[in-house]
């Protein structure tokens, strides 16, 4: 039977690939809480937060991307793949959110919040994604 | 690097969005012009200008005229004056500090600057002179020095008025000066927080009495706040002899010239408008500046159409917004004015020239040019009709571009290039009978160009 011990994770995420993905969410997050507080209140400065959080998460989205495409030169299929996909979706989507935010004013709603609202929930499913693996007992 | 890449890839979207490219466009010039609804892709629709050098090319000039550079070499050429005694005034200098806000502002700033000169804020005014009358300007000094992004000039008996970026200065001026006598008095401060617009446009009273000052807003469309908008987007009257202002005309965006009509003291300006709701919106304008009038911005444009983009919105000032004069085309950048006379000939004996600096937010670049707009009766009548042009290729390539245009009573016309940094002059290639009766040094008067014996 197997000789590893089931406590041990079948395979761990990289530390700095862990932070890089983690922190897609909250910065995303803060984004999105921008936003409806811009929607809610038309203060400018709220939508300039709102830019450079969802820019802040774009670098940390592109490097846990990069992360994401070297774990699976060792493992194609199963989380470590679905974390790929989303992390793809969101990068794309979050991409999107970015341009929508660099339009002046409230031009930008209300599609900036509602672009925002869904690539967090992406980059909150990638996080799951990408650490699911790390739960004892998991496989690959 | 990874600049380079958001750069690119901001293009390739951008040149992948644009209009569809051989749609005719609306017609956009006259009293009423034709405005479709606003339309804003996922990147706004970008074409810059790409600098080469001139050559031996010069720009494109209507038969029976001739064009010549007088003098290049400057800190970014604005606007000019041309003196009672025929010398010519350059206001040389760049001016605006705002600092990036948006993740936008940083690639935006980079792009646009591609399609502008590098030279260096002259921050200065040069005097050109030409002596002997043969159209070659031999003489040219430094008028006065260590001003801050001088751009509005106007003179008004024995004093010269320059507006800074900052502030309306004062000069005393004797006919003949090549320097100035002393530093500046400085009549007021002006609205300079930020100065995205940072242009202040300038114009004088017949009787001296009042200076008009433009004053463009501080953003496109409010994107930087309302509270950056205090005392932004309009035109100050500006007691001379006391410095204090009233406002005269006010959400008129960016009045980047300002004008005194011949005859009537009737105050004009040109107007550039907002941006990145489409390629044939908003038409910038030509207009007669009405005392009290809101010319729309933020809320509206062109009268009643809303604009959405400034929120909270206002019906009340949308209500209230009027109706500019003439439509100058969208995106052109009119960035000169200047009232026409006979002695330019009679195809441009009554009217005014625009000089327009061109379009980035569009992908068929419209401006790059002189325009001529005919009056009759005081007022515009009919279609622009291009003057100089040949400042831009089919191609993207572009030689220069047009700002301040000035005119010499002795029939020229003075046009400042920034791009190449350049003063051109274009004159008839005959002189016109009529515009031979003044001479060198003496008062400019109106009654010796009678519209008739003209070789045209």
């Amino acid at each position: 039977m197997a000789t590893r011990d089931p406590r041990t994770p079948a395979r761990t995420i990289h530390p700095l690939h862990a932070v890089l993905l983690a922190g897609t969410v909250p910065l995303f997050l803060g984004g999105l809480l921008a936003d409806l507080a811009y929607g809610s209140t038309m203060e400018m400065q709220w939508s300039n937060f709102a830019g450079w959080l969802i820019a802040g998460a774009m670098v940390f989205t592109g490097f846990a991307l990069l992360g994401a495409l070297i774990a699976l030169i060792r493992v194609r299929r199963g989380w470590p793949l679905l974390c790929f996909v989303l992390l793809l979706a969101a990068f794309v989507l979050g991409l999107i959110d970015s341009f929508v935010h660099a339009r002046d004013a409230w031009a930008m709603m209300p599609d900036a919040t509602i672009l925002s609202a869904i690539v967090l929930v992406v980059a909150i499913l990638a996080t799951w994604a990408g650490f699911a693996s790390l739960r004892a007992g998991a496989t690959p | 690097m990874k600049r380079l890449v958001v750069i690119a890839a901001l293009a390739a979207l951008a040149a992948g969005c644009g209009q569809r490219g051989n749609q005719p466009d609306p017609m956009q010039y006259g009293p009423d012009p034709q405005l479709p609804a606003s339309h804003r892709g996922l990147l706004p629709t970008m074409k810059i200008a790409h600098p080469v050098p001139w050559g031996n090319r010069r720009p494109t000039v209507p038969p029976g005229y001739t064009i010549t550079a007088i003098a290049t070499g400057f800190g970014i050429a604005r606007q000019t004056l041309v003196l009672p005694n025929g010398d010519i005034l350059v206001a040389e200098g760049h001016g605006g500090n705002e600092k990036p806000l948006r993740p936008k502002d940083f690639i935006a700033g980079v792009i646009k600057a591609k399609g502008t000169s590098h030279a260096k804020s002259g921050n200065r005014l040069t005097l050109l002179r030409d002596a002997d009358g043969d159209g070659a300007y031999e003489t040219r000094t430094v008028f006065a020095d260590k001003l801050n992004a001088p751009y509005g000039l106007a003179l008004v008996g024995g004093q010269l008025y320059v507006a800074d970026q900052d502030a309306l200065l004062r000069f005393p001026y004797r006919p003949g000066d090549t320097r100035a006598s002393g530093p500046p008095v400085k009549v007021t401060d002006l609205p300079a927080r930020i100065n995205h617009h940072w242009t202040k446009s300038l114009a004088a009273s017949p009787d001296g009495r009042f200076l008009y000052v433009g004053i463009g807003s501080n953003s496109n469309i409010t994107e930087r706040g309302m509270d950056v908008e205090i005392d932004r987007a309009r035109i100050w009257q500006v007691d001379a002899a006391t410095g204090a202002h009233r406002p005269f005309a006010t959400g008129i965006r960016n009045p980047t010239a300002l004008a005194i009509q011949p005859g009537t003291g009737q105050l004009w300006a040109v107007v550039n408008e907002r941006d990145e709701i489409g390629p044939n919106l908003v038409p910038d304008y030509l207009t007669a500046v009405r005392e009290g009038a809101f010319y729309g911005w933020p809320w509206s444009y062109w009268g009643h159409n809303v604009d959405r983009r400034a929120q909270p919105q206002d019906p009340h000032k949308v209500a209230e917004a009027i109706r500019p004069d003439y439509g100058l085309g969208s995106h052109v950048a009119a960035l000169g004015v200047a009232f026409s006379t006979p002695a330019l000939g009679p195809r441009f004996a009554d009217g005014v020239f625009v000089g327009e600096h061109g379009s980035w937010n569009r992908s068929r670049p419209s401006g790059y040019k002189v325009v001529f707009v005919p009056f009759r009766g005081g007022r515009p009548a009919g279609m622009p009709v291009d003057v100089v042009t040949g400042f831009q290729d089919p191609n993207g390539d572009t030689r220069g571009r047009p700002v301040g245009v000035t005119v010499d009573p002795r029939g020229a016309l003075i046009i400042a290039d920034d791009l190449s940094n350049t003063i051109w002059r274009m004159v008839p290639a005959q002189r016109i009978p009529a515009a031979q009766a003044p001479t060198r040094g003496a008062p400019p008067s109106k009654d010796n160009h009678p519209k008739t014996a003209t070789p045209y």
